[in-house]
């Protein structure tokens, strides 16, 4: 059974996770799937530790170091997000 | 010509006034800050009364953004950037914008920072899950994180520090601070200290058996400060900071002024000839005293009011004979002197600075705050000084010209100030 998302259900949700952190707001109400957290949403590179953490909780998946490392947009993001579902 | 220092902004939260305005009435009134908690109870503690500011998830908001307040639980972090945040508006400052103020700092003491953020890490790491401390576990648990998000909020440019003598922390923190300005290092500097509240911090001392048990029913008169049916003190918590400024500077921009500080002393009695990690070597005390007197240049005589350690245990008489030895001074000779743990509690490692503040602010606005819960004052003290020399309302003088502030430490540590009235001169 396909347990991936739909692609603009995981954009909403990683909105609302970042939405706390952002410090570029035009960035963000402009979000598509080319942003990258920290170059364009200019969030503290210190706080993407917090939102993998978010991304955990509210996806119900645990990520790994390297996996961390590919998170910096939200196209990579998707991707990453949509393979942990399917091995679930 | 020799740099002077005074202080041109206050700021404070305190158990019985958070900001300048309820404080200041609340200790003119005699207002206990003193209540229940049934929290301390339910976890056993002996001494179920204490000291906390009353802030508003609103009024947090003021201070820190969203994003700071994310996860945060360092209450002393929090009071040190109100109270700092507050001294610093105060004193006609704003935030920095591109450029940090080169020549103002903060030396922002504490005793210890973000204890129940400490206590979420410990289960988190205990279950295996490191990663799970996020970002913000660092900043919020490093002693020097209340002097990192205070600089970091307004951009101070000088040195931002944090110091850590116990008790005495946040009188220190005003001497070191007025070193940095006297010597010409800095042109302003933020001093003051932060202590949390709760279990995880006042436990050590109910363990210790030194606050209190006996007051659980009637809190406001829990912290008795030189009285013969004191029982031990009660646990406070908050924050006090004052911007320190060299004269200069303050004339030039033509700043309202507070109050002169003339200078101090800090030292250890190495715990040696009765001084050990929790008692005092009383000659050390008494040489602290003496040695703030010589640093201002001040006689003995001169001092008007004592604003005492003092914290309603079995030590306040002895405090009162290094003063009476010190001073010179007994009777009807004796300054006034007066505790505001009486109102407030022991803020522990923010005291010394919220005390400071009350005696600048008596000093500017002519006014001598009540020492509370005193009405049977102890056999031994008032076999040292005239009973009369204990206000027990408060008492308004433009008299006062020189107070002198004292605060003692674990590990035997002491820290004195004296602070004098400004008079345009």
């Amino acid at each position: 059974m396909d347990k991936t998302m739909d692609k603009n259900t995981i954009i909403e949700g990683l909105k609302e996770i970042a939405k706390p952190y952002i410090q570029d707001q035009e960035a963000f109400d402009n979000l598509t799937e080319d942003t990258n957290f920290v170059d364009d949403l200019k969030i503290n590179s210190a706080n993407l530790v917090d939102i993998i953490l978010d991304v955990e909780d509210k996806f119900d998946i645990v990520i790994e170091d390297k996996e961390m490392e590919d998170m910096m947009t939200v196209r990579s993001t998707i991707a990453i997000i949509n393979k942990k579902l399917d091995n679930k | 010509m020799n740099r002077r220092v005074v202080v041109t902004g206050l700021g404070v939260v305190a158990p019985n006034g958070v900001g300048l305005q309820k404080f200041e009435a609340s200790i003119k009134a005699g207002t206990s800050g003193i209540r229940y908690f049934k929290q301390l109870e339910e976890m056993n503690f002996s001494c179920c009364i204490g000291g906390i500011p009353d802030v508003s998830e609103e009024l947090k908001l003021k201070y820190l953004t969203p994003l700071q307040l994310r996860n945060f639980t360092s209450s002393g972090i929090l009071y040190a950037c109100m109270a700092g945040i507050d001294a610093w508006h105060d004193a006609g400052f704003s935030y920095a914008e591109d450029e940090a103020h080169w020549d103002s700092g903060c030396i922002f003491g504490t005793g210890i920072s973000g204890v129940e953020k400490m206590r979420e890490a410990t289960y988190k790491l205990d279950s295996g899950k490191v990663k799970r401390l996020g970002s913000n576990s660092v900043a919020q648990t490093m002693s020097s994180g209340v002097s990192a998000y205070l600089g970091g909020i307004i951009g101070l440019g000088n040195q931002v520090t944090t110091n850590s003598s116990a008790c005495a922390t946040g009188t220190e923190a005003i001497l070191l601070a007025y070193d940095r300005v006297i010597s010409g290092k800095a042109e302003k500097m933020i001093a003051g200290s932060s202590s949390e509240h709760g279990p995880f911090i006042w436990g050590g001392f109910d363990a210790m058996k030194v606050m209190t048990y006996k007051h659980n029913k009637s809190p406001t008169k829990g912290s008795r400060p030189m009285s013969a049916s004191a029982s031990g003190f009660v646990p406070g918590s908050g924050s006090g900071a004052l911007v320190l400024e060299s004269l200069d500077s303050a004339m030039t921009r033509n700043a309202p002024i507070y109050a002169e500080i003339l200078g101090g002393a800090v030292n250890s009695g190495g715990q040696r000839n009765g001084g050990t990690m929790t008692a005092a070597n009383n000659v050390a005390v008494q040489r602290c005293i003496k040695d703030a007197m010589e640093n201002a240049d001040i006689l003995a005589d001169e001092i008007d009011l004592i604003n005492g350690h003092l914290t309603a245990t079995i030590k306040d008489p002895t405090e009162i004979q290094n003063w009476v030895t010190a001073l010179g001074r007994e009777g009807k000779n004796f300054p006034y002197i007066h505790s505001l743990k009486s109102m407030i509690g022991h803020c522990l490692s923010a005291s010394g600075a919220i005390e400071s503040l009350a005696a600048v602010l008596g000093l500017k606005n002519d006014f001598i705050f009540p020492n509370i819960n005193c009405e049977n004052l102890h056999p031994d003290i008032s076999a040292l000084i005239d009973e009369r020399k204990i206000p027990r309302t408060v008492i308004y003088s433009k008299d006062i010209d020189i107070v002198a502030k004292a605060s003692f430490g674990f590990g035997d540590v002491n820290a004195c100030v004296i602070f004098k009235k400004y008079n345009n001169g």
